[in-house]
C-alpha cells in the first residue's frame, strides 16, 4: 500500500473582512485514498475546497500537490495544475447553453485540445459510466432531472482521468435513493480511475459510503481526523454529536445558534 | 424601553462625525468601483491580446449583439430623423431658414443621436443580458466550473462580448446614420413638402467625413462600455436571484452614465 501523501494542506487560513473563516486547516490524503471531510453548515468546508481548487486564495498557509506548492499558482501553471482536478459541484454548474454531451467533454476539448468526434465518444462512454444511455446526449442540462444533472456533472468531473476529484456535497438536493445510487458511482468511479478523493459533505450516509478517511471541521480548524471505522469511537464529543446529529452538545453549546426556548 | 435611552445621549460632534464616515464611506465605495472597473479593463485587454481566442464564440456574439440589436437600432433611428425634420421645421420656419433641416437631420444624427441613442438602446437590449446571463452562470458556479475545466472565463465569456461589441457597434451606427437621414428625407418630401432633389444634395454638401468617422469612434467606445459594464456587473453578482437583478440594472445604469460622460469628453476631443 503506497502511504505517498498526494494533496497537503499546512496551517491554511481565510478571512473574509473580521470573519475568520479557516483558521489554521491541516491534513493530508494519501493518494488513492477518498478523504471525507465533515461539519455544520458555515464552518468552512466550501471555502477549504475553494482554496485547494486556487478559487479563493488563502491568507497564509500552504497547500501542496505532489509536494508542490500551489498557492500563488496564476496563469498557465494555473491551468496546467487544474487538469489534474475533477470537480463535482453542488448544483451540478453544468452549462446550459450546451449540450450534454459538450458539457461532458468540455475538458477535453478545450483543456486537452481533443477533437469533437473524438470527445463526443468518450463522453458518452462516460455517460455509460454513470449509467446514463446515449440518448441523453444531445438534450440540454434544464431537460433533466436533479438526479440526471448529478450523473451528467459527475460524468464531465471524471472524463479528463482527473488525479484528484473534489466532490462538493455530492448528495444534496437528492433523493435517498439517488443519493446512494451518486454515492456507489462515485465509489466505482474513484477507483477505477485510482483517483484520490476530497469530499465535503454534512450527509452521514454519504460520508461513510465514500470515505476512507474522514476529517472533522468545527470553528475553521480541524478537530479530529482518522479512518472511518473508528468514526464511531472517536472519543471527540464533538464529533459524536455531528455523527448521531444531535441538537445538544459541545458544537450547539458554543454557537449562537444553540437551541433556546424564544 | 429603558435600553433605549443610550442612543440619545450621542454628542453633537459625534452626529458631525458620522455623518463624516457615512459620506466618506461612500466615496471610498465608489472610488474602489472605479479602481476594480478599471482593472477589469485591464484584464479585458490583457486577455484579448493573448490566445487562446474562442472564435466560435466571437461570431455568436456577432450575430447576437450586432444583427439581432439591427431592428430596435433601426427603429430609433428612422424615428429620431423624422422627429428632427418635424422639430427644425417648426423652429426653422420662423426665420425662413427651413432649407436648413437637412443639415441639422444629416449632422445630428451621424456626429450625436446615432451613436448615443444605439449606444443607450444596445446597453439596455445586450447589457442587461450579458449582465443576467454571465450573473447567473456566477450564482450557479458556472464560472468556477469553466476554471476547475482549465478554461480561463475572462477569455471564455468576457473577451467575445467585448470584441463583439466594440466592432458591431459602429457597424451598427453606420445602419443607423443612413436610416436616421432617410427618416428625415421622408418626412421632409412627404410632409413637409421638399423637393427631393435638393434635400439630397444639401446633404451631401454639408456632411463632411469627420463627422461620420467621430461618430463610428464614439459607437466603438459605446460598445466597449456596454459590453464591459455587462460582463463587470455579472462577473461581480452577488449571490442569488436579486444579486443577479442587481447586477442588471447596475449595468445598465453605469453603461448610460459612462455614456453620456464619454459621449462629452470625445465630442470635446473631436470638435474642439
Amino acid at each position: 500500500m503506497s502511504d505517498k501523501i498526494k494533496l497537503q494542506l499546512k496551517g491554511v487560513t481565510k478571512s473574509f473582512g473580521p470573519k475568520k473563516v479557516l483558521q489554521g486547516i491541516d491534513l493530508s490524503i494519501p493518494e488513492g485514498k477518498s478523504m471525507v471531510i465533515i461539519g455544520g453548515s458555515g464552518t468552512g468546508k466550501s471555502v477549504t475546497l475553494k482554496c485547494v481548487l486556487g478559487l479563493i486564495q488563502p491568507d497564509s498557509g500552504s497547500i501542496l500537490i505532489d509536494g508542490q506548492e500551489t498557492v500563488g499558482v496564476t496563469g498557465r501553471a494555473r491551468d496546467e495544475l487544474m487538469r489534474k482536478f475533477g470537480m463535482l459541484f453542488q448544483g451540478g454548474a453544468l452549462f446550459d447553453s450546451l449540450p450534454v454531451w459538450q458539457n461532458v467533454a468540455f475538458g477535453l476539448i478545450h483543456g486537452k485540445r481533443m477533437g469533437k468526434d473524438e470527445a463526443r465518444d468518450v463522453a458518452i462512454e462516460k455517460l455509460r459510466a454513470v449509467g446514463l444511455g446515449s440518448a441523453v446526449a444531445d438534450l440540454f442540462p434544464a431537460e433533466l432531472s436533479g438526479g440526471m444533472q448529478k450523473r451528467v456533472s459527475l460524468a464531465r468531473a471524471i472524463a479528463t482521468s482527473p488525479e484528484i476529484i473534489f466532490f462538493d456535497e455530492p448528495t444534496t438536493g437528492l433523493d435517498p435513493i439517488m443519493a446512494d445510487v451518486i454515492n456507489d458511482l462515485i465509489v466505482e468511479c474513484v477507483k477505477n480511475l485510482g483517483a484520490t478523493g476530497l469530499s465535503i459533505t454534512h450527509d452521514m450516509a454519504s460520508a461513510r459510503k465514500i470515505a476512507d478517511y474522514v476529517a472533522m471541521i468545527h470553528e475553521g480548524k480541524i478537530i479530529w481526523t482518522g479512518p472511518v471505522k473508528d468514526l464511531d469511537n472517536s472519543g471527540n464529543p464533538y464529533v459524536d454529536q455531528f455523527i448521531h446529529g444531535r441538537a445538544k452538545g459541545p458544537i450547539t453549546d458554543r454557537a449562537d445558534l444553540s437551541v433556546k426556548a424564544a | 424601553m429603558s435600553d433605549r435611552s443610550s442612543p440619545s445621549k450621542v454628542s453633537p460632534a459625534g452626529y458631525v462625525l458620522d455623518c463624516c464616515a457615512a459620506i466618506g464611506n461612500g466615496i471610498l465605495n465608489i472610488l474602489q468601483m472605479f479602481g476594480s472597473i478599471v482593472a477589469f479593463a485591464g484584464q479585458t485587454l490583457l486577455h484579448m491580446l493573448t490566445p487562446p481566442l474562442f472564435v466560435r464564440h466571437l461570431f455568436r456574439q456577432f450575430i447576437d449583439i450586432g444583427y439581432y440589436s439591427l431592428p430596435v437600432v433601426g427603429m430609433t433611428a428612422l424615428f429620431t430623423g423624422m422627429v428632427l425634420a418635424l422639430q427644425s421645421f417648426t423652429g426653422f420656419s420662423r426665420f425662413n431658414a427651413e432649407s436648413a433641416i437637412s443639415s441639422v437631420v444629416a449632422l445630428s444624427i451621424t456626429r450625436e443621436l446615432a451613436p448615443v441613442l444605439a449606444g443607450l438602446m444596445v446597453a439596455g437590449r445586450v447589457g442587461a443580458s450579458i449582465a443576467a446571463e454571465i450573473g447567473t452562470m456566477r450564482v450557479t458556479e458556472q464560472i468556477d466550473a469553466l476554471t476547475t475545466l482549465s478554461v480561463n472565463p475572462m477569455k471564455y465569456l468576457v473577451v467575445p462580448r467585448v470584441i463583439a461589441g466594440t466592432l458591431m457597434l459602429p457597424a451598427l451606427v453606420l445602419v443607423a446614420d443612413i436610416i436616421g437621414i432617410y427618416g428625415g428625407y421622408i418626412v421632409s418630401t412627404h410632409v413637409l413638402g421638399f423637393s427631393a432633389g435638393n434635400y439630397l444634395t444639401q446633404t451631401w454638401d454639408v456632411l463632411e467625413p469627420i463627422d461620420v468617422i467621430s461618430g463610428l469612434v464614439k459607437a466603438a467606445v459605446f460598445g466597449f462600455i456596454v459590453t464591459l459594464m455587462g460582463c463587470y456587473h455579472g462577473y461581480n453578482s452577488d449571490r442569488g436571484a436579486q444579486g443577479v437583478g442587481a447586477a442588471t440594472t447596475n449595468a445598465v445604469v453605469s453603461a448610460s452614465i459612462f455614456i453620456l460622460i464619454f459621449n462629452f469628453l470625445l465630442t470635446q476631443v473631436f470638435f474642439s
